[in-house]
Formats: structure tokens, C-alpha cells, sequence
């Protein structure tokens, strides 16, 4: 189908974009990847009055280390990360992960990272990632830019702490520590299909082999992208053990809250859950030389 | 709204709605049919193409607007003259396609890929290659195909460019 009209407007600066989405508020919509969006608008799901387009906003197409974190810029397409020179590294083993397996090869070319996280699809990839990392989006509002932990930015399905006439700059992942590795794992029929069940896995390790911090997040169990705290919980401060990582599967599957489509009954995904988080704590732990 | 894309090195000046998608301004303004449409909704990559010489894209999933001030590439402008683009040449040897429906997006998507990966091997090809659908299931060739062109671009013999 052919999308409803709208306006379109080109910004060159974070600035500009600022302006034309002050202006417009509640009619306007970013256009960054746009691999949800223009599909969306040709669904007629969504009818924005008005397109600001930032793909020319050079300035905020980078994915670079600093203070501490790594931080995506608006426009850095998927690819970036697939690419990055230090994706090879242990401690973005989920960043890695994620980053193959996002829609197909060609729609990762042009999507981006922190659109997928304005998206906020209950069943996005970097969502549950970003859960998992425990990263933070960067809001330009009014006010000026503020950090926004990403557990209050997914506030809904398709609905994120961005409000009218704001936009997000940026995503940054922290950076974890050396003995820090993850996991994602997502069942879906097809490349390119709505996962089925996903979940995003990154546990740090103590010097004595005990579990010092874990992030546990899944896709496609509930309206946006859920942490599974109680797992979480479960695993910090001991040693993994198989009765732990099956305690925590079992807490995630707990807590997924699936609807039943062609892709499986909300029992089948319920019980998927669980067993793609097991699956990625073990291949998390794997990574970082210990076999459970 | 005027717009100004570079298609294969010529110029097309057209005035087009913000709404017009990539593949339908290809198609219909430009009159490159050789970008086709397969499902319409970012699904089959049978509308991919390239932009700005190394990045594939699924024409039917950008606004022709978006392309304003930059290059795309189609299957009309791989070839040199008589002269087949090595992809090409390699999907008529390999026989890469059947019906041919998809073959123009697979070329392009393995286009972008060689621009980055100039010696995928088996799995790499088949991994990018993902979102590109073929409904004859030709993806044997296919595979082939792209083997041959990403050696006949890294080794040219002859008159191969």
C-alpha cells in the first residue's frame, strides 16, 4: 500500500531536527532507518503529518567508546556494530550476537539502533538487549538533553519516554569489565520474521568464579521488551551451577507474558522463554571459560 | 516536491509526493523496470538496490525523496556497455535464476556484499544473501554465482572489468 500523505523535511543538524520536531510535535515523526516506520505508514498504522528525516545529520552517525560507555549516535545503522573493529571482544558478546540476527542483511544496512529502541516493538531485538546491558538513551527535550535509563524509557508497546517535539540522540552501552560476556538468542520461522522468543543474556564474573553482575531480558513475552529481575537475583553472588541456571530459565518462563499466534501457543512460548535464556547463560558462561 | 537522483550515472530532475517510494519512482518516473516488486512490505528483496556504491537497500522500504542528492545503482547500470557486470556474467553461467524475478535484487544485495567481503566464503554469501527470497528455490546457483563473480572481481582475466 502506498502510505498516507505527509510533509517532508530534511535536517542537517541535531539542531535543525530539534526545531522542525518542536514545531510539529505530536504530527511529526524522526525518520532514521526507517525499517519499521515506512512499513508501518505503509500498513496505514501509522499516518505522521510530517517526516523529519535525520539521515543527513552526519553528526550523529558514529558508534564510539567514551567516558565509559559505548555510545550509538541516532543515525549508526545496525551494520556499524556488526562491523566495529572491537565486536571480536568477549564483553560485547551480546552487542555481537544481536547485531547478526536483526531483521535480514539488507534491512541492517539501513535501520538503526537507536530507531529500533524508539520503535519499541514487543518483539525488537536491541530492546531486550539494551534490558540485558543495562543501557541508557540520551533525550534532547526542551529542557536539553538528559539520560534516561533504558528500564523507564520502554514505557509501552511502541511507546518509549520520548515525548512530542523530542527526539533521541543517543544510545550508550556501559562498558563492562573484562571477565563480562553474553548471549542472544532468538527462535524466529524465517530471517527477517517477528521473533518467536528471544532473549538477551550478559553475566560478569568475580574472581572466584562467582556471578557478580547478570542482565536477563526477553523478547516477545509481553507488550515491550521485559528484564526477568527474579532471575537476575537468582544468579548474583553464586556460583553457576546446572540447578541455577535451570532456576533461572524457569523464572523467565514465569515471567513471560507471550500472546499466541501462527509462531506458537502462549505455552510454547512461555516454555521457549526459558529455555533460550538457560541456553544463553550457558553459552554466556562458555564464553567466558566455564562449562555448566 | 523536486528532487534531483543520480540513477546510474545519469541525472533524473523529477517532481515527485513525499509519499512516492524508491521503487515505484525507479519504476514508473525513471522507467527502470528492472527493479521489481515482489512482496511490498521489506520482505523478499526482490526491490533491493544500491546507494551511495556500497549499501544495499530494499527500494520499496525508502521515499524516493530520502534519495535526493545521492547515487543509486540498478541492474540497468551494472553492465558496461555489452560488456556483462562479473555478477551478471555469473548468474547466466552459474544459472542463478529460473524465473528471474528476484534476480535483479540478488544481484544487487551480492553487489553490496563483494563491495565489503571480497572473498565470502559458502556461509558468508548464504548469510547475506538472507532477505533476498527466491521463490523458484534457486539458491544452489545462486550461491555459485556469487562464488564465481567475487573471484572473476578479485582476479579479472581478460576483458572482465
Amino acid at each position: 500500500m502506498i502510505p498516507a500523505a505527509f510533509d517532508y523535511l530534511r535536517a542537517h543538524s541535531p539542531d535543525e531536527a530539534f526545531a522542525h520536531l518542536q514545531k510539529h510535535g505530536a504530527d511529526a515523526r524522526v525518520l532514521a532507518g526507517g525499517q519499521s516506520l515506512i512499513p508501518a505508514m505503509r500498513f496505514r498504522l501509522a499516518r505522521p503529518a510530517v517526516l523529519v528525516d535525520i539521515n543527513d545529520v552526519r553528526d550523529l552517525d558514529y558508534v564510539r567508546v567514551s567516558g565509559g560507555t559505548l555510545a550509538i549516535g541516532a543515525i549508526a545503522r545496525d551494520v556499524a556494530i556488526e562491523r566495529a573493529s572491537w565486536i571480536g571482544e568477549r564483553r560485547w558478546t551480546l552487542l555481537h550476537d544481536v547485531s547478526r540476527v536483526v531483521a535480514d542483511p539488507v534491512v541492517r544496512q539501513t535501520g538503526t539502533v537507536v530507531g529500533s529502541l524508539c520503535h519499541n516493538d514487543p518483539a525488537g531485538d536491541w530492546t531486550a538487549a539494551a534490558l540485558a546491558a543495562r543501557a541508557e538513551v540520551v533525550v534532547r527535550g526542551k529542557a536539553g538533553p538528559r539520560t534516561v535509563p533504558i528500564d523507564t524509557f520502554l514505557v509501552d508497546s511502541f511507546t518509549t519516554a520520548v515525548s512530542e517535539g523530542e527526539i533521541a540522540l543517543e544510545a550508550r552501552f556501559p562498558i563492562a569489565d573484562e571477565r563480562t560476556a553474553g548471549s542472544y538468542q532468538k527462535v524466529e520461522r524465517k530471517v527477517g520474521d517477528f521473533a518467536t522468543a528471544a532473549a538477551a543474556v550478559q553475566v560478569s564474573l568475580n574472581a572466584d568464579g562467582s556471578i557478580k553482575t547478570a542482565g536477563i531480558a526477553l523478547s516477545a513475552a509481553g507488550p515491550c521488551a521485559v528484564r526477568v529481575d527474579e532471575a537476575e537475583k537468582l544468579l548474583v553472588g553464586h556460583k553457576p551451577t546446572a540447578d541455577l541456571i535451570r532456576a533461572a530459565g524457569e523464572a523467565a518462563s514465569k515471567r513471560s507474558a507471550p500472546q499466541g499466534d501462527l509462531r506458537g501457543s502462549v505455552q510454547y512460548k512461555k516454555n521457549l522463554a526459558g529455555v533460550l535464556v538457560a541456553r544463553g547463560l550457558r553459552q554466556a558462561l562458555g564464553r567466558l571459560g566455564v562449562k555448566v | 516536491m523536486k528532487v534531483k537522483v543520480t540513477v546510474n550515472g545519469t541525472v533524473y530532475e523529477r517532481d515527485v509526493e513525499p509519499r512516492t517510494l524508491l521503487a515505484y519512482f525507479l519504476r514508473e518516473a525513471c522507467a527502470l523496470t528492472g527493479t521489481h516488486v515482489g512482496c511490498d512490505t521489506s520482505s523478499c528483496g526482490c526491490c533491493v538496490v544500491v546507494m551511495d556504491g556500497d549499501r544495499a537497500v530494499k527500494s520499496c522500504t525508502m521515499f524516493a525523496v530520502q534519495a535526493d542528492g545521492h547515487e543509486i545503482l540498478t541492474v540497468e547500470g551494472m553492465a558496461a556497455g555489452a560488456t556483462l557486470h562479473p555478477l551478471q556474467q555469473a548468474f547466466w553461467d552459474q544459472h542463478g535464476l529460473q524465473c528471474g524475478y528476484c534476480t535483479p535484487g540478488m544481484m544487487l544485495a551480492s553487489y553490496a556484499l563483494l563491495k565489503h567481503n571480497p572473498t565470502p566464503n559458502e556461509a558468508q554469501i548464504r548469510e547475506g544473501l538472507a532477505g533476498n527470497l527466491c521463490r523458484c528455490t534457486g539458491y544452489q546457483n545462486i550461491v555459485k554465482a556469487v562464488q564465481q563473480a567475487a573471484g572473476a572481481i578479485a582476479q579479472p582475466a581478460g576483458a572482465a572489468r
